[in-house]
């Protein structure tokens, strides 16, 4: 059993900022959307606006942070073992079969794990963020220039937040299987992972 | 060992505190709200004036008419007579642009309404509100300036009053009864000032018949009210009068009604006293774009006394078996039928209903034929995408009103008269002779054939404000069922949704959790099973 050192510091720190951001964006926007009650109407919008900047400042910091370090490589989709770790999720998992894909300090995602996250980097984010501040900026349609209202924007906003609960719930459940339950919540915390060990040499 | 240590301090701060500390921050960041506005103004109850009218000689003569007390005025006060005789207190008209239909001249002298149809032809009793001394028919001298009532609006002893049934002028000899004597000329004369809310009140909070009857948001209740009532006009408050906010210059009153008038001209904005963005706060101050200050900040109206809401007047005219009018009344004390009026519904403490407004006005006019039932006798211009069109409060008064089959025209009706057998419908009850009468007095043509048809008048809601603590908070209106349901023409946070997109997010939602559920089932029984 070997520790390895998978998760910067930085990472750690954007991931868990994060985290708190998007529930509290999740949170004060569903109640902004009338699906329940929370903090009250008023508080949530101001919650949610607030909350909206904090996550334009850290995905800026993030980005930076990616660029200069090269670790935005990390999220490209890659094309081997897609299928296998489909398998994985589907029988392998509960055939005690080890991960298709070796987990590394330079691989961090599985190739499932990079369609995803690249889809929320590339797409979901900048979906979100760039339809929340339209909402908070051009809520009428006359200043500055004319959009056909807010309605557009907004249930952009929305489709957007639905794929993010959903990403959240199954990204909920899934750090639940890694090498032990709660090997990668460990990893994102202390930055060190317990990895499998090394049955044969990899081969790709 | 140390290395061990240092990498746990470190854990705790990248991965719990730091970001705690932007958590907070966010928080911090959110509960920042913005201190309103205080607003000072100089009142007009401060103003002294700069002469004592008793002192005047010619004020101290034993008057024998109104008209003289009005020469007397107008011998020091020159040229103030042209000035109020160009004014709609004067003419009871105004021209006016329609957008649309061009430049009209309307005012109380020429609109209907589905109050008491129109005042044209009743002036014994509707002229009593005119500024002019005996406007009792079409004789009436707009030319003559000593037809000017100069103490109505600016006695200031509460001594002088109109008679009830004059066409405004105040009891003479011949007249004078227990409830009109001839007003004390040289004392009222000699005690003039700037019109109070009581000078403006004795007309404008009983039109239609009676306290609150019309507007909804001005009646006597305002001259000693709390600021539950109105934070404006209240004893606990600034007090302030009609001419505080209705500033006058040269006898021309900042201020239209909205029923009578329709340019968006000389109109008179909470923002003159409180600034486009009263709140210092940006959420709020946003709304100022699109949301008259009127609709938060007037949750209801009517706070104090009743105003009407419905009337119809197909059911007037039943007697008792002497041949007399009767009344009846609601469970407040309101009358919910008079023989003379018909049925009625009244209520207090109303929410208003709310519209797009840009200020503009179009109004039935006389000449107009019905296109539309209900009819409206005036709509309001406006919509979401008009950039100068807010969400307004409003007074919708519904009722039945007589109307011309034939014609296609709303009827005037003669109501009015002082005595039996003059063909008005309040003393002969006759539907068909004051129809007639009263259509012939306002030159319109009446085809003998008449039956009620349904309309509509909208009257914007502007006074009593309400202390900022009972302002509409935001799920009145941001929220499935709101206040604003009715208003369906732009998508409102809160309250709208993309059905498909929700349905879509939630079914989406369910089978992940489904999926999550029945994954964890199978590796627990994997677990079991490779045990
Ligand atoms: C990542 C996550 C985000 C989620 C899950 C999210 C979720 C939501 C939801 C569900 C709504 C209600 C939409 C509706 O019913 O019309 C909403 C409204 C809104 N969101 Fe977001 N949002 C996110 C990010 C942002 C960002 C970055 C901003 C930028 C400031 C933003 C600004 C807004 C605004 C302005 C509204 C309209 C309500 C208001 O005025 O506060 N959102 N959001």
């Amino acid at each position: 059993m070997e520790k390895v050192k998978i998760y910067s510091r930085f990472e750690r720190f954007w991931h868990w900022t994060q985290m708190m951001l998007i529930l509290l964006l999740i949170i004060t926007g569903f109640e902004i959307h009338g699906t329940f009650e929370a903090f009250g109407f008023e508080t949530s919008v101001r919650l949610h606006s607030a909350a909206g900047w904090a996550f334009l400042i850290l995905t800026i910091f993030a980005i930076f942070w990616m660029l200069v370090t090269g670790q935005s490589r990390q999220f490209v989709p890659v094309r081997n073992n897609i299928k296998s770790q489909i398998m994985y999720y589907i029988s392998g998992i509960f055939k005690k079969e080890p991960h298709p894909v070796k987990k590394t300090a330079d691989s961090k995602l599985n190739p499932l794990q990079r369609i995803i996250y690249f889809g929320l980097i590339i797409l979901v984010f900048p979906v979100q963020l760039i339809t929340g501040f339209s909402y908070l900026f051009f809520h009428y349609p006359d200043k500055p220039f004319a959009f056909e209202g807010l309605e557009a924007i907004a249930v952009l906003h929305t489709l957007g937040a639905f794929l993010l609960v959903a990403f959240v719930l199954a990204h909920f459940y899934l750090i639940t299987t890694g090498h032990t339950i709660t090997s990668n919540l460990q990893a994102m915390i202390t930055g060190y992972e317990e990895l499998e060990e090394e049955t044969e040499t990899a081969t790709n | 060992m140390k290395n061990q240590f240092s990498k746990s301090v470190m854990a705790l701060l990248v991965s719990l505190l730091l970001p705690l500390a932007v958590l907070l921050l966010t928080l911090k960041v959110a509960a920042h709200k913005g201190t309103p506005d205080v607003v000072d103004v100089k009142l007009k109850a401060e103003h002294i004036s700069s002469v004592d009218h008793s002192q005047f000689e010619i004020l101290q003569q034993d008057f024998e008419t109104p008209h003289d007390v009005t020469a007397a005025c107008l011998s020091c006060h020159t040229g103030r007579d042209e000035e109020i005789m160009s004014t709609a207190h004067w003419k009871w008209e105004r021209e006016e642009e329609i957008p649309g239909r061009g430049v009209v001249s309307v005012g109380k002298k020429n609109l209907l309404n589905n109050f008491c149809t129109g005042a044209n032809g009743n002036n014994g009793s509707c002229m009593r509100c005119h500024i002019g001394l005996g406007w009792k028919d079409k004789s009436f001298d707009f030319a003559d300036n000593r037809n000017i009532d100069c103490l109505v609006c600016h006695d200031q002893t509460d001594t002088y009053f109109k008679q009830k049934g004059q066409g405004g002028m105040p009891a003479t000899a011949e007249t004078a009864n227990s409830a009109y004597q001839v007003p004390d000329y040289p004392y009222v004369a000699q005690n003039v000032g700037l019109p109070k809310k009581n000078n403006c009140g004795i007309c404008h909070f009983y039109g239609g018949g009676g306290n609150n009857v019309k507007h909804g948001d001005l009646e006597e209740a305002l001259l000693s009210c709390t600021k539950e009532v109105d934070v404006h006009m209240a004893m606990d408050g600034p007090d302030m009068a009609c001419i505080d906010c209705h500033t006058t210059e040269r006898h021309n009153i900042m201020g239209k009604l909205y029923s009578v008038s329709s340019a968006n001209t000389n109109r008179i904005h909470c923002d003159q006293c409180h600034t486009t963005t009263p709140h210092n706060d940006k959420v709020l101050d946003n709304h100022f774009e699109k949301v008259a200050c009127q609709t938060c900040h007037i949750p209801i109206y009517a706070k104090a006394n009743a105003t009407k809401l419905y009337w119809d007047w197909s059911s007037a005219g039943l007697t008792d078996e002497h041949g007399n009018g009767y009344s009846e009344d609601d469970a407040d004390g309101n009358h919910n039928y008079l023989s003379i009026k018909g049925n009625f519904v009244w209520d207090d403490h109303v929410k208003p209903e709310y519209y797009w407004f840009n200020g503009t006005v179009d109004h039935y006019l006389s000449t107009d034929t019905i296109s539309e039932v209900p009819v409206k006798i005036n709509s309001l211009f406006g919509e979401y995408r008009d950039s100068t069109a807010k969400i307004w409060p409003v007074k919708v008064h519904r009722g039945k009103q007589i109307y011309d089959t034939e014609n296609n025209t709303l009827i005037s009706l003669k109501l009015w008269a002082a005595e039996k057998g003059e063909g008005a419908f309040w003393k002969d009850f006759d539907w068909d002779t004051a129809a007639r009468l009263g259509m012939e007095y306002n030159d319109r043509p009446y085809s003998g054939n008449y039956d009620f048809i349904a309309s509509e008048v909208y009257w914007p809601i502007n006074h009593m404000v309400s202390p900022k603590e009972e302002t509409l908070s935001c799920t009145e209106c941001h929220s499935r069922d709101g206040r604003l349901a009715q208003l369906n023409d732009f998508y409102l946070p809160g309250r709208d949704y993309n059905k498909t997109v929700d349905y879509a997010g939630f079914g989406l939602i369910f089978m992940t959790l489904i999926g999550i559920v029945a994954h964890f089932f199978g590796r627990i029984v994997a677990y079991f099973k490779n045990r």
